[in-house]
């Protein structure tokens, strides 16, 4: 799986850090960063949950 | 037979519900209701983009909108009864719609002010359509805008306003703004924010006339001033929409009442805006308005009401979230996580309130209860994971310290 963040869309509302600071973080610049863009299979859970979650709708996941 | 079930209300609870119950592979018939024409559409951006003329109305259309859901959605339909026993739900013009199922999602609607005149160039701001007639208004070039109430729709709606270097005053009752969520320092430092960006803001005032012929020319303020305008936007809180509900069975008091699973009676679920359930973490019946809860709250009554019409659930969640929301208003980003109140204590434990870049706990009874961020989001996250876990105020200091 692969992580895809819109950056247009982001505003930093750092809720899918708070699900998945594995591999989510705001860093003090304000900017997501993606910590893994290939997160392992056993954090699908969380990162489907930060893609349901975001507020902007900005995070997709690619098979 | 399939079993069927019934949505009411396409906004952002409903569709997530829509979502939920087909994703875990419900093949029966959805059917959604809407009073709303317009395609499902998300709210934050009304008060925000959509106003600041950054987006177009297409903009906001919910992602759900585009999934091969197969829902059977009826849009500029009003729901006006439900008969509980049979699940049914009645249209303007009469139909009935039976189900299996049926989940209550019709939110809110904006309050009026009493004896709000119907004067072109006041409005509300709750629908796309609101939205889009204060953008036209603004469009217009008003020699000043009136907002009424300085809430969070208030505030960004005189944020957008200011952002386009349109005139505003903003006329707030009380005598500090969200002093009842955020207490008197926060809201204070909410009011300056305002000013420093150019807001007329009148604490401690009430309005006692919206005037014009053909269409609004002044508000009347309660200490007599007179104040020329060409657009009112009155943002004095919402309501929930439970008139449709009267008769049906169900228990209204400011909202639908449900319990920690959402259900509302056998085979009726709530969600979103509408829903008042008795929380565990905090021992009391909470109503929550915020985007995040209308999106988890319609997880969770999804698959509640997939065990109510007979499908294996492995489990029937509790929902007792802690509340999270954010408010964008000029260059900063508010957020509050949590349950503050008036009397709280509070502590700046990160950055500092003249930089405008913060970060405040809130503690009441020795717990911490909530953190309320500016500009500051990364803190916020890490102390919400802490109110989720019933923190203690000294070891949340403790853990603010540390999180630099």
């Amino acid at each position: 799986m692969r992580v895809v963040v819109d950056y247009d869309l982001c505003e930093s509302n750092a809720v899918c850090m708070g699900i998945a600071p594995e591999v989510f973080e705001v860093r003090d610049d304000d900017f997501l960063y993606v910590l893994q863009e290939n997160p392992p299979e056993e954090l699908r859970a969380k990162v489907e949950e930060a893609v349901q979650r975001c507020p902007k709708q900005a995070i997709k996941l690619e098979d | 037979m399939t079993p069927a079930i019934t949505i009411v209300g396409a906004s952002l609870a409903g569709m997530h519900a829509a979502r939920t119950i087909r994703r875990d592979g419900f093949d029966g018939r959805i059917v959604v209701i809407d009073a709303d024409a317009h395609l499902p559409y998300d709210k934050p951006p009304l008060s925000k983009q959509v106003l600041s003329g950054e987006w177009g109305p297409e903009r906001v259309t919910l992602p759900a909108v585009s999934e091969d859901l197969d829902l059977d959605l009826r849009r500029a339909r009003r729901a006006t009864a439900l008969d509980v026993a049979t699940r049914t739900v009645t249209l303007d013009g009469g139909e009935q719609v039976a189900a299996d199922g049926v989940i209550v999602a019709t939110g809110c609607a904006a309050r009026r002010l009493p004896g709000q005149p119907d004067l072109p160039g006041v409005h509300l701001l709750r629908t796309l359509d609101d939205s889009l007639a204060v953008r036209a208004g603004l469009d217009a070039g008003p020699r000043r805008v009136v907002v009424i109430g300085a809430g969070f729709i208030g505030a960004e709606v005189a944020a957008a306003c200011r952002g386009r270097d349109i005139d505003v005053t903003m006329v707030e009752v009380a005598d500090v703004p969200l002093e009842r969520v955020l207490g008197r320092q926060m809201g204070l430092v909410c009011a300056e924010l305002h000013r420093e960006h150019g807001v007329d803001l009148r604490l401690g005032t009430g309005v006692s006339a919206i005037e014009g012929d053909e269409r609004v020319e002044r508000v009347v303020l309660s200490d007599g001033e007179v104040v020329e305008a060409d657009v009112v936007v009155v943002g004095v809180g919402v309501a929930p929409t439970t008139g449709w509900l009267d008769g049906s069975g169900l228990t209204i008091d400011n909202g639908v009442v449900c319990d920690d699973t959402l259900l509302a009676a056998p085979g009726v679920v709530a969600a979103g805006d509408i829903a008042r359930w008795p929380s565990r973490r905090y021992g009391e019946l909470l109503r929550v308005e915020h985007w995040e809860n209308a999106v988890q709250m319609g997880e969770v009554a999804g698959r509640r009401l997939l065990a109510e019409v007979g499908r294996d659930a492995d489990e029937v969640p509790v929902y007792d979230p802690v509340p999270w929301f954010w408010s964008d208003q000029y260059d900063r980003k508010i957020q509050l996580a949590g349950r503050s109140g008036p009397d709280d204590t509070v502590a700046v434990v990160h950055g500092s309130l003249e930089e405008r870049r913060f970060v405040a706990l809130y503690g009441r009874a020795g717990r911490a209860v909530g953190v309320l961020g500016m500009n500051r989001p990364r803190h916020v996250m890490a102390l919400r994971q802490l109110l989720e876990e019933g923190a203690s105020w000294d070891d949340a200091l403790v853990f603010a310290e540390g999180l630099g």
